[in-house]
């Protein structure tokens, strides 16, 4: 049986899914509900560095994600297209194409840097208080959005449906479809090689024993500052994508619910494993299209399906194993790069 | 110049006095034990100089720099590693994974090396390996490396954390209680493999007992403390007969 | 000056006591459990919830009994919110917390069965009641005092009354009686209190009464002051609370309540000097601060780790 690489697999799904697209095999709800799931894959399983393999209790990732959206919207629309807010764009369309990934990784450098300014507290506290203070300061970046009129306040910010159209202007492809995809298997990446290096298992040893982790040489702030950027800053890039789907962002977009949806897709994925983060961001992603019109009573849904998860099976779908863990056949099948 | 110097180090807790003007000298490759009663202070002790308390008063010079106040990440990545009174593995990580963590203090690569697989940190990742095994060979564990340490027999465990403390390259070694909760057969094992070690890598190490048969057949030099502060210290046959000791342990006959 | 001065002290009081209430409640459960009742701010709005429907009642709005007059209204509504509040207090416990404390499982989880059931009280309500909000109607009339330039209403007082006396007796229940000393027990060594006899889970049971029918009590006297409910009112405030029962030190009571007052004051001192939008913002970030500089709150004791 020849074996298949990941990334073989990656492109095939890649091509197949441009391929739809383009002969409108799927249609824009389909596209969207598709990108919608790439976003969750990346704050879940970015979130799970924090509160699965680091076993602490962040609940503030909408937060970061709403750094991030604003912080690459602001960018695109100023840098590329007219807009009401900054007038004419400074580099223009044609630059949009090109410069867009880079404007992504602005948003999520912002919200890494926020997250540092939000860890540096956090260190002299453990458990429960690092619920505070993510919350709180969840709650100071919305707040602070909504109190900055220039930016459109509580009512939100546009254009960046202007910044995609110009992107598709220069080279006609579905552009955020890509970008969303990239993004996606940008993270998961990342997050894998930063869990399976030696210095990625600090954050494990953290989580099982913080004093024997110290004096067994693991610099204990560096490590969970790492983490913390590299968790917020990816929460950061999926904001950034978010933005650019909705073609319009808005703080209340970014609260505690936000955030609860993304830690019911950390809890019922199974701490610490990444491959659960992902099944788990894909199952949510189609539950909550399937609840939709159930509107509100979707949010006691959700909420009570998490409190049934904790009596019944906290550990959630995959516990602290992986894929690979569950199923040692399908190692037969396919192999990782590296 | 001493390995170790402990200058009359004091600990206090509130109004509570744990050390006492504590002061030792460690020489290369010396092999000393820390004897008292229970809640002597002993644990304390160890904790001061590995970084996890810092000394109300006194000073600490470990290869002639100071250590005093530094955390513990820094003071174990200058050459003093140590094992825990109730072992502190990670259990849910393989033996191998407790390994190479202990490495963090030189990991010879950065972040972005982390995420590129630069060629620097396929090398590195693979000499932390190596590493590893090759520590776990010399306690016998190689067999071991892939297992979790919840499902191994508390002696393993014990050796296990020893190969960890090993794993740092370490100038002084600090074992509290190695030989608590070991069956006989076990304990002959442990001072086997102690023997070893000690002449294999040359290095100090200084352990707290509460095994005489571990501390007598191993230690050249015996420091008894007791609520504190020092009480005897000597050679094991002066510590055997000394009556400050006796009484200390077993109480004396005034009531 | 000094009465512009003296008017905020007595907002700051005012609108302290109502965070204090919620945060005593905070702070039992927490001393008692090691466990953040997230949903404790949503029980606050449940309290107030009830309290509406309780006061609608009795004033006749439904048709059942003739109205009855004002204070009495008011006096049966004390101990009715209370009790009432306290039900909804003991089920989730006994729903929510207790099979998993009987599993003993990971705190963590009963942190986030803590924060979704509060959820789902916000939301039950919502979907539930709709979204339009209600008014709670007059009980008292206002009656406005001057003193030196100083206008005090009739309400005021009470609150601030209500919170004091609120906090004597708890401090009473938790220092001089049995219960108290138990409460204390569990919150050293859980496992060695029912090796001693006491029964665990009446005294836990008895943290949820007294947490969960103060926060009703509060919800009361806030839908008296503040007349509109809605079903969010609880997040925000419940949240502020706690972290007002944290920089205070939520292990003490007098902790908690000094927290509440502080962040009372903040608030209000805010409000006095910028604009109204950046209340909530500036009250995060001083609370935030603080918590940096003093982690274990104002009053705190600090927790020695051995190893």
């Amino acid at each position: 049986m020849k074996r298949l690489t990941v990334p073989g697999l990656l492109a095939l799904l890649f091509a197949v899914l441009l391929w739809s697209c383009a002969t409108g095999a799927l249609n824009i709800y389909w596209q969207s509900v598709i990108m919608f799931m790439g976003i969750n894959i990346i704050l879940s399983s970015s979130l799970n560095i924090i509160n699965g393999n680091m076993g602490e209790f962040s609940c503030g990732h909408a937060g970061f994600m709403a750094v991030g959206a604003y912080v690459s919207s602001l960018l695109s629309v100023a840098l590329f297209v007219k807009s009401s807010a900054f007038g004419e764009p400074l580099l223009g369309p044609a630059y949009a194409v090109w410069l867009f990934p880079l404007v992504l990784l602005a948003g999520g450098l912002a919200a890494s840097v926020v997250g540092l300014i939000v860890a540096i507290p956090s260190f002299k506290t453990r458990g429960d208080y690092l619920a505070i203070i993510t919350i709180a300061a969840s709650y100071i970046v919305k707040s602070t959005i909504e109190n900055i009129g220039a930016i459109g306040g509580a009512r939100g910010f546009m254009g960046m449906g202007g910044v995609m159209n110009a992107m598709t202007d220069t080279v006609h492809l579905p552009w955020i479809m890509i970008w969303v995809f990239v993004g996606t298997v940008f993270s998961v990446w990342l997050i894998r090689r930063f869990i399976y290096s030696t210095f990625g298992r600090g954050v494990d040893a953290i989580c099982q024993d913080e004093i024997a982790a110290e004096i067994m040489s693991v610099n204990t702030n560096r490590v969970k500052l790492v983490a913390f950027m590299v968790s917020c800053g990816l929460a950061g890039l999926a904001g950034g994508l978010f933005a650019h789907i909705l073609g319009y962002v808005n703080p209340g977009s970014f609260t505690i619910l936000k955030s609860t949806e993304v830690m019911v897709m950390v809890y019922l994925g199974g701490m610490g494993s990444l491959s659960g983060s992902i099944i788990a961001a894909v199952v949510m992603t189609l539950l909550m299209e399937a609840l939709r019109p159930l509107q509100i009573i979707k949010w006691v849904v959700i909420p009570l399906l998490l409190v049934l998860l904790m009596q019944f099976r906290p550990e959630g779908i995959m516990g602290r194993r992986e894929l690979a863990d569950v199923f040692p056949r399908l190692r037969k099948f396919y192999t990782f790069k590296g | 110049m001493a390995l170790l110097e402990v200058t009359d180090m004091t600990q206090y807790f509130g109004g509570l006095c744990a050390v006492s003007e504590f002061s030792v000298s460690l020489e290369q490759g010396q092999l000393v034990a820390l004897i008292g009663p229970n809640g002597a202070g002993k644990t304390t002790v160890f904790n001061l100089v590995s970084g996890f308390y810092k000394p109300t008063r006194g000073e600490i010079l470990f290869k002639g720099a100071s250590i005093k106040g530094k955390k513990p990440h820094e003071v174990t990545s200058r050459g003093i590693a140590r094992t825990f009174q109730n072992i502190r593995l990670w259990f849910d990580m393989t033996v191998l994974d407790n390994i190479r963590i202990a490495q963090h203090h030189a990991l010879g690569y950065g972040l972005l090396d982390c995420f590129l697989r630069t060629p620097r940190y396929m090398r590195r990742e693979r000499e932390i390996e190596d590493h590893a095994m090759q520590v776990l060979g010399t306690l016998g564990l190689a067999e071991v490396a892939h297992e979790l340490p919840k499902n191994l027999p508390y002696g393993v465990q014990r050796l296990v954390e020893i190969a960890r403390a090993l794993s740092i390259n370490p100038a002084l070694l600090m074992l509290d209680e190695p030989a608590a909760g070991l069956n006989s057969a076990d304990v002959e094992g442990l001072i086997a493999s102690i023997r070893a070690i000690h002449k294999e890598f040359n290095l100090a190490i200084w352990m707290i007992e509460h095994q005489m048969d571990v501390v007598m057949s191993l230690c050249s030099w015996i420091k008894v403390i007791d609520f504190g502060a020092t009480i005897a210290e000597g050679t094991p046959e002066a510590i055997q007969n000394n009556p400050e000791v006796i009484k200390a342990y077993l109480g004396d006959d005034t009531i | 000056m000094l009465q512009s001065l003296l008017q905020n002290v007595l907002n700051a009081l005012q609108w302290g006591s109502f965070y204090s209430l919620i945060a005593l409640g905070y702070c039992l459960v927490y001393g008692v459990l090691l466990l953040i009742n997230f949903a404790h701010g949503d029980i606050f709005m449940v309290g107030a919830y009830i309290a509406f429907f309780l006061c609608s009642f009795f004033l006749g709005k439904y048709g059942l009994i003739g109205g009855m007059p004002g204070w009495l209204v008011l006096a049966l509504a004390v101990p009715l919110t209370m009790v009432l509040t306290a039900v909804v207090g003991v089920t989730l416990e006994r729903v929510a917390y207790r099979p998993l404390r009987r599993k003993g499982v990971n705190r963590l989880y009963v942190v986030i069965t803590a924060l979704m059931c509060g959820l789902i009280l916000e939301n039950g309500n919502l979907a539930l009641l709709g979204a339009s909000r209600k008014s709670f109607p007059t009980l008292l009339p206002t009656r406005v005092y001057d003193f030196f330039g100083v206008t005090v209403t009739n309400m005021k007082l009470m609150v601030i009354g209500v919170a004091i006396l609120s906090f004597l007796f708890l401090h009473f229940v938790v220092t001089r009686t049995k219960i108290g000393m138990a409460m204390r027990a569990i919150s050293y060594d859980r496992f060695a209190v029912p090796l001693m006899g006491i029964p665990a889970d009446t005294v836990i049971v008895f943290t949820f009464v007294l947490g969960s029918g103060f926060a009703g009590l509060a919800g009361l006297f806030f839908a008296m002051t503040y007349p509109v409910l809605d079903p969010y009112m609880g997040a925000l405030i419940g949240w502020k609370a706690f972290i007002a029962a944290v920089v205070g030190g939520i292990g003490s009571i007098a902790g908690a309540f000094a927290g509440g007052f502080l962040l009372g004051f903040v608030e209000i001192m805010v409000v006095a000097f910028f604009p109204s939008t950046f209340r909530d913002l500036i009250a995060f970030t001083i609370l935030l601060l603080i918590l940096s500089i003093r982690p274990t709150g104002l009053f705190g004791v600090a927790q020695r780790t051995k190893i």
